[in-house]
């Protein structure tokens, strides 16, 4: 009898020592949401290592879509965003959950395609390549997810003049989900897929896609955080996620940034000018 | 805790069962008062587990009443059962004591002393932390008299408790039940063995088709049955 | 950066081990002192796990990382049982032994609920737990905790549903004496689930099986947060989407063989207690 009883306790302790463990640093911590691609590619495991030793504040990423990821600070359960479709971002300060919008860092989107190149893509710039994939019913791969890339790639096919919401067809496929998800979508079905290039540089599992387009102008892909506004959401970690803010737009957090290599490629380029909006 | 009350006389007037259509016991009239073992004979489906069940409380009768010590309440304050085959707790034997006397309102304190008392009492001190259900057949039924007993009943009711054990089983489970009813506690037992009876009996009840059919001591119901049912049954005739 | 350090600490703590050559009886042994010292590391967890190296590289270094994970996802599933069995057992033998009108259709209902989606678990609880939602002060969104209670919502119905199975079944052998020895209703209930224990722990490695192999609640109320809230499933399905595929599938296996010495090493211990028990 006493036995059991003990068995009993001692199992109840351990299942509540073994989580309780984990989550000791509650006081020194913060909730970002951010992208799946700032996520796949590695980054935050770079720089966040970086930023606690500096600080000693916990960073807890939550790695969403762009448009999810500010949905998440519309609710209050994040501090900061940390994300990239300008649009969505200055929609969301205007709606007053954020305090001020700064420019963090920059890369570029590229179009990713199969090595075969059914619809002829490579050498074009991306608005004839876009309208090319349409006219040939090539296999393309949509985050269809309101992310950051999502939304680009529906203004890409905007400035291609295709209007997609009536031209696609069993080719485009919208998979709803993140960044590495649609290149192992479109790796396996030898379709072309829209990336931003820190996650393709660090993606593992290319089969035979490759880059069909880069260095157009309107790839461009612009980062952006903001602090969630706390007099909306009382909850929010007002210093912390200050400081966070800070250290990513200050010159120490933009070498960092600047220093994140995969094969000796500088993934993301850091270009915050401290006025913001 | 357990107060003053008693269990006896147990009092069935005009107490029926039946079972949808079939009729089970028909109209008994039963007094059962302290002083030597009753038992219960007859033929398979004559109602004597039906009988005993009733007389337990486990089972409430269609109609009629029945009243333990002039209470009609069938809650078991002093009276103890022990089943034809016996359900072991899934804990040493002594354990299985101890929680006949937990439940039976015995202080904590007690529970371990009085445990092994009642295994000696059936001769099953050698036996104390071996695992119940590992237990033989007959040391089962000993170890089920251990639990009843643990309620220091007046009243104990067993249901063809060596029906199926062996000759030595039988006799020590015999000598347990002999030695309780010496003690004063009244028994009340049905039998299918008819030396049985002869051993134990103080006075028979005969039961055929539900109805209570024969009352007497053991030698006159033995040797000169009133009834044409009762000379049948003895005679080793079908009953039906 | 990162990855020299994390090879370091291992060679530093190979070191120290003296795991090296030493035969496999003594790594377990080694291996669990190792665990110890890499709990304080640990919580301070130094990253993601470096994916150059294969599953059965990081196992073998003693990756913290990945120790992280392994103790974080069995530490949930494990508190999810408990609180589950604590809940599940005594609703489940309340509903085998008592009757009462409606009482057939909690049964199926509790059933179907064996079959609750784990995704719209997660989302339920996340628009619960939501600093917007009804219990955001409570503030455990994006927490172990959270974690806690999804999987033990999923996990409920199974253990309830199934002790309920086995009491009943319990219930028709023991009823009869029960009621001569005047047991309590409450007293019934203890009896019977303490000797229906064998079977029992079935109802609890199923349960454990399904929160341990489950991502969807996880992943929602969690967030698969790298250093805290990412379990072996979550793992497995973040490195798949980083297109990680052997690495995802090795996390994969060692969940797996996991959970298999768990499942082993319960049914040894019932079996073996069974015999000493009859």
């Amino acid at each position: 009898m006493a036995s059991r009883r003990s068995f009993v306790a001692l199992a109840i302790l351990l299942g509540i020592a073994s989580v309780s463990a984990s989550s000791f640093a509650e006081d020194r911590a913060i909730v970002v949401a951010s992208t799946t691609s700032t996520q796949d590619s590695g980054l935050f495991a770079y720089l966040l290592p970086i930023f606690k030793a500096k600080t000693g504040i916990e960073v807890k990423v939550i790695a969403q879509g762009t448009g999810q990821a500010l949905d998440t600070a519309r609710r209050g359960d994040a501090d900061v965003v940390f994300v990239h479709a300008k649009p969505q971002e200055e929609k969301f300060l205007a709606e007053g959950h954020g305090v001020k919008r700064f420019d963090v860092m920059y890369n570029d989107f590229l179009l990713i395609g199969p090595k075969s190149d059914p619809a002829g893509v490579k050498g074009k710039d991306i608005a004839a390549a876009l309208r090319a994939i349409a006219a040939k019913d090539a296999p393309f791969i949509s985050r269809g997810d309101r992310s950051g890339t999502h939304a680009a790639e529906l203004a890409l096919w905007k400035e291609a003049g295709v209007d997609i919401a009536a031209a696609k067809g069993p080719w485009y496929r919208e998979i709803g989900q993140g960044m590495g998800a649609a290149l192992n979508t479109a790796s396996a079905m030898s379709g072309y897929v829209l990336s931003d290039r820190g996650t393709w540089i660090s993606f593992r599992n290319r089969g035979d896609l490759d880059i069909v387009v880069e260095g157009d102008m309107r790839l461009f892909n612009q980062y952006g955080a903001m602090l969630v506004n706390p007099e909306k959401h009382p909850s929010v970690k007002k210093e912390l996620g200050q400081a966070f803010v800070d250290w990513l737009i200050s010159p120490e957090g933009q070498a960092a940034i600047a220093g994140y290599q995969i094969d000796g490629q500088q993934l993301f380029v850091p270009d915050a000018d401290k006025k913001g909006s | 805790m357990r107060g003053p009350l008693s269990d006896l006389p147990l009092v069935l007037e005009g107490v029926s069962l039946q079972a949808g259509a079939t009729t089970i016991l028909d109209r008994i009239c039963l007094t059962i008062a302290p002083g030597a073992p009753t038992l219960i004979v007859g033929p398979n489906g004559s109602g004597k587990t039906s009988l005993l069940r009733l007389c337990m409380g486990l089972a409430a009768p269609t109609s009629g009443r029945i009243s333990w010590g002039s209470r009609t309440d069938p809650t078991p304050t002093r009276r103890a059962f022990v089943f034809q085959r016996p359900v072991m707790l899934r804990r040493a034997a002594a354990a299985n004591v101890t929680y006949a006397l937990a439940q039976a309102g015995a202080p904590r304190s007690q529970r371990t002393v009085r445990a092994a008392a009642l295994l000696g009492r059936v001769g099953l001190a050698n036996r104390a932390q071996r695992p119940a259900r590992l237990l033989s057949g007959g040391e089962q039924q000993r170890l089920a008299l251990a639990r009843a007993l643990a309620r220091d009943p007046e009243l104990l009711l067993l249901d063809e408790p060596t029906a199926n054990l062996d000759p030595a089983a039988t006799r020590a489970v015999e000598e347990i039940v002999l030695a309780a009813a010496q003690s004063g506690i009244k028994i009340v037992m049905a039998s299918h063995d008819l030396g049985q009876v002869r051993r134990l009996a103080g006075e028979v009840l005969f039961l055929a088709r539900g109805r209570l059919c024969e009352r007497a001591g053991t030698s006159d119901f033995l040797d000169h049955p009133s009834t044409p049912e009762a000379r049948a049954f003895l005679r080793g005739d079908l009953v039906i | 950066m990162i990855r020299p350090i994390l090879t370091a600490c291992c060679v530093l703590d190979r070191k120290k081990a003296k795991v090296g050559s030493q035969s496999r009886k003594t790594i377990t042994e080694e291996g669990l002192h190792l665990l110890a010292r890499r709990l304080a590391v640990a919580c301070y967890s130094i990253g993601t796990m470096p994916d150059h190296l294969s599953a059965l590289q990081l196992i073998l270094t003693g990756d913290p990382a990945l120790i992280a994970i392994v103790r974080l996802s069995l530490g949930v599933s494990f508190a999810a049982v408990v609180l589950a069995a604590a809940i599940g057992m005594p609703i489940g033998a309340l509903l085998a032994l008592t009757k009462f009108p409606g009482r057939t259709i909690l049964v199926v209902l509790l059933n179907a609920m064996m079959g609750l989606p784990p995704v719209v678990v997660g989302l339920a609880l996340y628009l619960l737990l939501s600093r917007s939602g009804p219990l955001g002060d409570l503030g455990i969104l994006f927490t172990p905790t959270a974690m806690v209670v999804a999987q033990t919502v999923l996990i409920l119905p199974i253990i309830a549903a199934l002790t309920r199975q086995t009491v009943e079944d319990l219930w028709v052998e023991y009823r009869d004496e029960l009621s001569a020895m005047n047991v309590a209703a409450v007293g019934r209930m203890t009896t019977l689930l303490w000797d229906a224990r064998f079977s029992l722990l079935t109802a609890l490695l199923a349960g454990f099986g399904r929160a341990a192999a489950e991502v969807g609640a996880v992943m929602i109320v969690g967030g698969n947060i790298d250093g805290f809230t990412r379990t072996m499933t979550t793992a497995v399905a973040l490195e798949t989407s980083k297109g990680n595929l052997p690495l995802a599938m090795g996390l994969g296996a060692v969940l797996i063989l996991i959970v298999l010495a768990i499942n082993a090493i319960a049914w040894g211990t019932g079996v073996w207690s069974q015999r000493l028990t009859g």
